[in-house]
């Protein structure tokens, strides 16, 4: 390995269910709800997939590839800008972990072989909050909240 | 036991997204200091992040406890080393609910006013 990798470990509580929260990640119509973007693929273990913007452009943004699925408690991807598909220093690696816990769900998102210092771990160290916010708003009260807010927009 | 790589939850399962619990974790000032800790480097064993603080190893061992209850720490066991990473979600929940919708609020005014002297 020839540059430093770093990882970063989020976890969410969330009244749901185990189900509820992997269809959430692996659905474009429940994602594009609270992440305003949608993650594409078969979802079978080489298989790849897109997280594409849900807006008009529909800009893939990340690419990578299906790493391990076991419906409703794992999901391991790469990930990949997209103009950076296929470098493996540029591919970093994101598992979900879904587990019940005492009536709620604890979700747990792992996102390790990052390049540290890097422009990838510096954006999904500001993401990955907001959009495990929004899914836990999604989830326990029916909205998402806006995860393109930008901190000092007025109204 | 853990296992390998398994993620780690020592406490009480009750109410861990609970907002009293984030505020008292936060109202503490080595707290605080455990948090920038894990801020500037992610991933730390008690030992490293003991090297940093005037403090016995006990304690520290304690004050990590309460930000692994309050969700702002989260542990992973590598082998046989337990890592420590910050966790900010609860803390964007928090300022979700408590900072942005003032803020807001705050802001609109000071747009509104501006509009009226400006308009006028």
């Amino acid at each position: 390995m020839s540059k430093d990798k770093t990882s970063f470990v989020y976890v969410t509580y969330i009244r749901s269910t185990p189900q509820k929260v992997f269809e959430a990640i692996t659905k474009p119509e429940i994602a594009r709800r609270y992440w305003g973007h949608e993650n594409v693929s078969d979802w079978a273990p080489g298989s790849p997939w897109q997280h594409v913007r849900a807006d008009a452009q529909r800009s893939v943004q990340l690419v990578g590839e299906v790493v391990e699925v076991v419906p409703p408690t794992r999901l391991v991807i790469t990930w990949a800008n997209a103009s950076q598909a296929g470098d493996p220093d540029a591919t970093s690696r994101v598992s979900f972990d879904i587990a019940p816990y005492d009536g709620m769900v604890r979700l747990t998102v792992t996102h390790d072989e990052l390049e540290a210092g890097g422009g990838m771990a510096r954006g999904i160290a500001q993401g990955w909050p907001i959009v495990l916010s929004s899914l836990k708003s999604l989830l326990e009260t029916g909205e998402g909240i806006d995860v393109f807010a930008k901190p000092r927009a007025a109204v | 036991m853990q296992a390998n790589t398994c993620i780690s939850s020592a406490h009480a399962p009750t109410q861990r997204m609970d907002a009293d619990k984030v505020f008292k974790a936060l109202g503490d000032p080595t707290r605080r200091k455990l948090l920038d800790l894990l801020c500037e480097q992610n991933g730390q064993t008690l030992g490293q992040l003991c090297e940093h603080l005037d403090m016995a190893r006990q304690s520290v061992t304690q004050h990590l406890g309460l930000l692994e209850d309050a969700n702002l720490v989260s542990t992973v066991w590598r082998g046989r080393e337990k890592l420590h990473f910050i966790n900010p979600v609860p803390l964007h929940e928090v300022y979700e609910r408590w900072v942005r919708k003032f803020e807001r609020q705050r802001l609109s005014l000071l747009h509104d006013l501006k509009k009226q002297l400006e308009g006028e």
